[in-house]
């Protein structure tokens, strides 16, 4: 199994006497693209959160590439992470914002180098040369010394995604990415994930509300619903053939929505 | 170091006592002074006429650039000049009260302010009279904010108090200070008079704290 | 504003104008409130310097993850916000020999003055973190990010803007401040006048003239910090 990257072990995660994961075991292949879907509050984009190192689980263990995140291995056995441990893991997943979280007192290319340069030790010109290829990738590389605010969302979106591939990661979690963008924006910000999805070889997560895109970049899809995955297949399938009632709820509501 | 406990007791803490009710008398009579004062400066700044407007801005501005103490010297100094003469203690509660009813002043302005537009739209597509405005829609959901920044400014009048003791007040500042020319020892009465206003504060600070929880919870809900 | 501004300096020059014209009363005792300037600003300098340094570093360490830090800034800026400022000048310069430490009047009207507001520019400081958005942290842990670069890089530069109405208001608040530094038998502006009222009884152009000066000083700052705001503004946020 060393083709598996990502993999949820009886994962639990509590707000309080709210569970938002409920023992959740999930696991992703290797150059795998998935998405999530689910109503709000099924616990969808805290599968990413916690990916992320952004929250705490209670309970189980998440493996990144055969290692424990959340654990380390000492003495044959699983003890807590040190800072260290999470640190060079983390470094191997970027993550996509539903705001962009773009640093508005840098220019584009700040942003893009800031951890490249400060966290991984580039230095500035090695920085600044793959960040513009990056730039450029998305379509950007004329904003380079534009800041956030001088940027529409959906051009921030893509310089969000550039500022994450230039960490070099080998997991993209996407946060809902188009969410909070004016509808006209949307196709841009998708046609970017698209070319990731198709063109490299990137592991990639996705919590979306574009049920079409989904299906169109998409190895599997997983339908979460209290904290758990109710149902998971390959996109066709899932889509056209849902087997679970609430799925089949689900998908008919979205469906009259658009 | 050496703390004479029978001083502090015999000596320190009665005329202390005594100094606090006057501090605590000019805390509330000055309050008063600002909190009236305030309201009147601040309807005059923004609805008054603008030949009201203009003077009243450079007033509030001037009051709030140049020191409490100075304020304090002006009035005591140049009132009986012109025939007007109060005992000390009434002066320096006018000086505290002129100096802060032009930052209550400001209270109520940004109270009023953070009431979000739409109310004003809402009540204006209601069609309800400038006065039912005021009174059930603009008033109540400005108290929040109000309340407790009255409530420290009423802390920081009680903190300016010792400014007094310049004019010869006979505040816990004061009575320190002569305590401390008279036997030649400062250590036990300016001490005392620290911690006094340190407690002070701090159990104010915490009432302000439940007041404004109350506010909250009684009008926004 | 620079109307404002372009008044007193108007005002300011007919005043020394008057001074140095023989038939004024003015000249008699301008040059020994001027003498009191120069030691208000001396001591306002110094205190601005200590209050910056303070507040930063206590309104950061109150945010600290380290109980022993967080607890001491926090016990610095409940009992210097909590005492008056005049019994904190009185017990520096008057108990704190009892202690051992003697202290020159200036060090106790610095310090004093110093710690007192650092005390408030704290929760300034403090309020300004807080207010940078979730989502920066956020973004910083999924660039892995160490937290004191974080602090330095990113949270920082974006609170300091925050920050800048508030420290206005406070480094005008201090130099009004500074006119209780003659607790501690400095002479400043407000002593000096004092003492010149005491000699020519001129009472009225005396008190005015100083109330003019500390109002030149305030609306210097406030020309200076407005200034600060824009710039920074437009330098870090780049807001068109």
């Amino acid at each position: 199994m060393s083709d598996v990257k990502i993999r949820f072990d009886d994962v639990v995660k509590r707000y309080g006497p709210l569970v938002v994961l409920d023992h959740l075991n999930f696991q992703v292949a290797d150059g795998e693209i998935v998405s999530i879907i689910g109503p709000s509050g099924s616990g969808k984009t805290t599968v990413l959160r916690v990916l992320m190192t952004l929250e705490e689980i209670q309970d189980g263990v998440i493996y990144v590439a055969g290692e424990p995140l959340n654990k380390m291995e000492s003495g044959g056995r699983l003890v807590p992470a040190s800072k260290a441990h999470v640190r060079r893991l983390r470094s191997r997943i970027g993550m996509v914002f539903q705001n962009f979280n773009l640093f508005p007192h840098m220019t584009a290319l700040q942003n893009c180098i800031e951890s490249p340069v400060y966290t991984n030790g580039l230095s500035k010109e090695e920085a600044i040369k793959a960040s513009m290829e990056l730039l450029d990738m998305v379509g950007l590389a004329d904003k380079r010394d534009h800041y956030p605010s001088q940027l529409s969302g959906g051009q921030q979106q893509r310089v969000a995604i550039a500022r994450t591939l230039a960490m070099r990661p080998e997991i993209l979690l996407f946060d809902e990415p188009t969410s909070a963008l004016d509808p006209e924006m949307v196709g841009e910000v998708l046609n970017v994930i698209r070319q990731l999805a198709t063109a490299h070889s990137y592991t990639m997560l996705m919590v979306t509300h574009q049920m079409g895109f989904a299906r169109e970049v998409s190895d599997r899809v997983c339908f979460f619903d209290k904290g758990k995955i109710v149902e998971q297949n390959v996109p066709a399938e899932l889509f056209d053939r849902p087997q679970n009632e609430r799925l089949q709820k689900f998908l008919s509501s979205v469906k009259e929505a658009h | 170091m050496d703390w004479k406990w029978d001083f502090t007791f015999d000596v320190v803490l009665p005329r202390m006592w005594e100094a606090a009710g006057v501090t605590v008398y000019a805390t509330f009579a000055a309050f008063l002074i600002a909190i009236v004062l305030g309201l009147v400066l601040m309807l005059l700044k923004s609805y008054g006429p603008k030949f009201v407007q203009y003077p009243v801005t450079e007033f509030i501005e001037f009051i709030r650039a140049t020191p409490l103490l100075v304020q304090i010297f002006f009035l005591f100094f140049v009132l009986p000049d012109i025939n007007i003469t109060l005992p000390p203690v009434t002066t320096g509660i006018l000086a505290l009260g002129i100096y802060n009813s032009v930052l209550c002043a400001e209270v109520y302005r940004a109270g009023i302010q953070a009431v979000p537009r739409g109310q004003w739209e809402a009540a204006t597509a209601l069609n309800l009279s400038t006065y039912r405005t005021f009174r059930d829609i603009i008033i109540p959901q400005s108290l929040p904010p109000i309340v407790p920044a009255l409530g420290n400014y009423l802390i920081a009048i009680f903190k300016e108090t010792p400014l007094l003791s310049f004019v010869a007040v006979a505040e816990i500042m004061q009575i320190s200070k002569l305590i401390g020319s008279e036997y030649y020892r400062f250590t036990e009465a300016v001490t005392i008079a620290g911690i006094f206003f340190l407690v002070m504060s701090l159990v104010a600070a915490a009432m302000v704290r439940v007041v404004e929880n109350y506010v909250k919870r009684s009008i926004l809900h | 504003m620079t109307g404002r501004l372009a008044a007193v300096a108007a005002l300011l020059a007919f005043l020394l104008g008057l001074s140095v014209a023989t038939f004024s009363d003015l000249r008699v005792f301008l040059p020994a409130i001027l003498k009191g300037a120069v030691v208000t600003v001396e001591v306002t300098f110094w205190s601005l310097i200590l209050f910056y340094v303070s507040a930063f570093l206590s309104g950061i360490g109150r945010g600290s993850k380290n109980t022993f830090i967080r607890w001491s800034c926090v016990v610095y800026i409940e009992v210097f916000r909590g005492t008056s400022l005049l019994v904190i000048l009185f017990w520096f310069f008057f108990v704190l020999p009892e202690f051992g430490i003697t202290l020159s009047p200036i060090v106790a009207g610095v310090l004093g003055i110093g710690l007192n507001f650092g005390a408030y520019g704290a929760e300034i400081v403090r309020g300004a973190i807080v207010a940078v958005p979730k989502g920066q942290y956020e973004a910083c842990t999924a660039l892995n990010i160490s937290p004191l670069k974080r602090m330095l890089r990113i949270v920082i530069p974006q609170a300091v803007i925050i920050m800048i109405p508030g420290f206005t208001n406070l480094t005008i608040e201090l130099i009004k401040a500074t006119a209780l530094v003659s607790a501690v038998t400095l002479v400043d502006i407000t002593y000096a006048s004092v003492q010149q009222n005491q000699l020519h009884y001129r009472t009225l152009e005396i008190f005015s003239v100083t109330l003019l000066l500390y109002y030149c000083f305030a609306q210097i700052v406030r020309f200076g910090m407005a200034m600060l705001e824009d710039y920074s503004k437009r330098h870090l946020l780049r807001k068109a």
